[in-house]
């Protein structure tokens, strides 16, 4: 990186690093905070599942799987934007 | 070897379409021979030969001389596949043959593992992946030698990487003997060799482009070996055709059921085999919520350092192609995990629920023995059913199973042909054999390109390199195998042990690598050895009988190990001067999606 460019490089960061934030903590909720009041939860009903046992073992993964997408859609627009698109190689 | 050349690439999703359409084939043919009379034993070794036969096949056609193919598969893996190889690397033996059973025996605690072995992507799509894709490595301390500069701090990274990968190596082919063993009909010391050739034929000639595509074709026979009895067995029990969203019930009858027969400990222990006495859905709060909690902590940090998945992202062709393919890693990975569950409780309820023809708690003892599959397993010793208080009934506490046999034996326990059994052996065989192929090729390169290349011999030469890389790979694999013919632990045990040396280790050096522009060489050789020696000093202490320190026992050391490891690289980097500016250059390139990689190609 060339130095005339690195105030971008700085803005660039501090979008992803805040992404990157917004993600860890919708993470944290649904893998740590959610399955530690699952018993709580249980007395909630989902689709005729306990909703504590859905959440464990369907709920939290389903999120995990569009959090990913989320991110990365959102990074893909991050990147477009200060123009940081590779070229693919393969 | 016009096939797996740049044409290959182009026509990759036909040549999978047709490998599937011609597994599927391959299953109906074996149902056919099975309604002739062809017996089960045969049906259940043509199924393990006929796919192991596919990979070794798939295995020579990608032999290779080249340095960029070896350790990356030239760089030219599209997302969707990398996913599918990463989802085969990463669900490993222990996955498909020990998770549904652990959920059976263990209920809410052992959950961790699923919402742990899922939710740790995305720790490595946020923190990790694209970063060292970036960086452009062929292996985890190549990025540690590099970021952190100096051939100390790569050693111990290789170290670690050695005794996580190893350990876990140990109990993926652990798990190809014992599947080889009860599928093929030989010894078990026997089948550990059997499995060790053939990861070995997957992975020596061709090295990382080798075990990419047998590893797609190893995701797509465990995908189906895991869903199809699922699938059946609910249809025919009435849960609804896809049952993931339907079983809820069958998780409220469990319970009902469990009070009507309470959970008491056996009266005489058998050993080797387990009664239930964990109820399926009932978190106390409390310790349990923090026991599941450290659980999943450690699972999915050591998801994030285990280099065996992390080396996967380096394979794609760019930096949004890595994260492309952590999001469909983590889709297909999901497929399998949110049907464990479903496997466990219905295969509960099957054995549990009077009003289900499956049934055996509550039966005479006399009928239950003569079940065919309840003496197939209780000949290898892996079931017992024994009347210890004389009634002439099954008692809940009198049926005694090893939880590592609950998804290998749901298809006869459920009554389905045969063919459905064999079909779970291939999977089981697939998904060992395509994680001991990702371990054992991490821990060869580790030390054919980092500690001898990189360190001892700088000058040595392409094919030198790949010789040695490949004598490593034959070394290491039969050293494997001869520890896991002794059986020293369990599969889930070794497995959890694996990540949590990962993760004391190697979680913080590499993530603060990134995200820490100041974290310098001092620090980060800190944080890797601290970490190690707390965590694994402490599982020494707590596995020789010490006592868990606020409920954190030998599955858990990672929480300790990653502590220190964490307090550790933070204190002595701050006592030691920041980085030169070179390296903080370098951290600014990682953070970048383009312009070149800070490694060169064949570096």
């Amino acid at each position: 990186m060339s130095v005339e460019n690195s105030e971008v490089v700085d803005r660039y960061w501090a979008k992803t690093r805040s992404l990157t934030i917004l993600v860890l903590v919708l993470w944290a909720i649904f893998s740590l905070i959610i399955p530690w009041f699952a018993g709580a939860l249980n007395s909630m009903s989902f689709l005729g599942f306990p909703l504590g046992f859905y959440m464990i073992a369907q709920g939290s993964l389903i999120v995990f799987v569009l959090l990913i997408f989320f991110q990365n859609w959102r990074q893909d627009q991050i990147d477009d934007e200060f123009g940081f698109v590779e070229e693919e190689e393969g | 070897m016009a096939l797996i050349q740049g044409r290959f690439i182009d026509n990759i999703g036909r040549v999978y379409g047709l490998y599937t359409g011609g597994f599927i084939v391959f299953i109906i043919l074996m149902a056919i021979l099975e309604q002739m009379g062809v017996s089960a034993n045969t049906i259940g070794i043509l199924f393990v030969a006929f796919t192991i036969a596919i990979y070794a096949l798939i295995g020579w056609l990608s032999r290779t001389m080249e340095v960029d193919a070896y350790y990356v598969a030239g760089r030219q893996v599209p997302a969707v596949y990398n996913g599918m190889a990463t989802a085969a690397d990463w669900m490993s033996g222990a996955s498909f043959v020990a998770l549904a059973g652990g959920v059976y025996f263990g209920g809410y605690g052992y959950m961790a593992f699923i919402v742990g072995w899922t939710g740790g992507y995305v720790l490595v799509n946020s923190l990790m992946a694209p970063y060292l894709r970036k960086f452009g490595c062929y292996t985890v301390p190549d990025f540690i030698g590099t970021r952190y500069g100096g051939n100390f701090a790569r050693f111990c990274a290789v170290v670690v990487l050695v005794v996580a990968s190893f350990t876990y190596v140990t109990a993926q082919i652990n798990a190809t003997g014992t599947i080889a063993a009860r599928a093929l009909h030989i010894p078990f010391s026997v089948g550990v060799w059997f499995g060790l050739l053939g990861i070995l034929l997957c992975s020596m000639l061709g090295g990382m482009r080798a075990v990419t595509w047998t590893q797609v074709a190893q995701y797509i026979v465990l995908i189906i070996a895991y869903l199809v009895p699922v699938i059946w067995m609910s249809n025919v029990q009435g849960f609804g055709i896809i049952p993931h969203f339907s079983y809820g019930g069958a998780v409220e009858r469990i319970a009902e059921l469990e009070a009507e027969y309470g959970l008491a400990k056996a009266l005489e222990p058998v050993a080797g085999v387990a009664v239930l006495t964990t109820p399926h859905n009932a978190p106390m709060g409390g310790m349990d919520s923090w026991k599941f909690v450290t659980l999943a902590i450690c699972m999915m940090a050591g998801t994030a350092s285990l280099p065996h998945i992390l080396m996967r992202y380096f394979t794609t062709p760019s930096v949004r192609s890595a994260r492309k393919s952590v999001a469909w890693s983590l889709f297909f990975i999901f497929l399998l995990y949110f049907t464990a569950p479903a496997l466990a409780t219905l295969t509960k309820l099957q054995l549990l629920d009077p009003t289900l023809p499956t049934a055996v708690i509550g039966k005479a003892f006399e009928e239950v023995q003569a079940l065919t599959w309840v003496q197939n397993w209780q000949s290898v010793g892996m079931l017992a059913v024994v009347d210890q208080n004389g009634d002439g009934f099954v008692q809940l506490n009198e049926f005694f199973m090893r939880p590592d046999i609950v998804v290998l034996a749901t298809p006869e326990i459920a009554g389905l042909p045969y063919v459905i059994s064999g079909l779970v052996a291939a999977g089981g065989m697939a998904a060992a054999m395509s994680t001991a192929d990702g371990l054992l090729l991490a821990i060869a390169n580790a030390l054919s390109h980092d500690l001898y290349y990189k360190i001892i011999d700088p000058k040595a030469d392409t094919a030198v390199r790949l010789i040695v890389a490949r004598v490593l790979l034959v070394v290491i694999g039969a050293a494997a195998a001869l520890i896991a013919s002794l059986q020293l632990t369990g599969i889930l045990g070794a497995v959890a042990w694996a990540f949590c040396f990962a993760c004391s280790g190697l979680f913080f050096p590499l993530v603060l690598g990134v995200w820490w522009k100041r974290a310098n060489t001092q620090g980060a050789i800190a944080g890797m050895i601290v970490g190690f020696v707390t965590g694994s000093a402490y599982l020494y202490y707590v596995y020789n009988g010490g006592a868990p320190w606020i409920g954190l026992d030998h599955l858990r050391f990672g929480i300790v190990g990653m502590a220190c490891s964490l307090v550790a690289q933070i204190v002595v980097t701050l006592a030691t001067p920041a980085p030169d500016e070179e390296t903080q250059k370098m951290v600014d390139a990682t953070r970048v999606p383009t312009g070149p990689s800070v490694l060169a190609a064949g570096h």
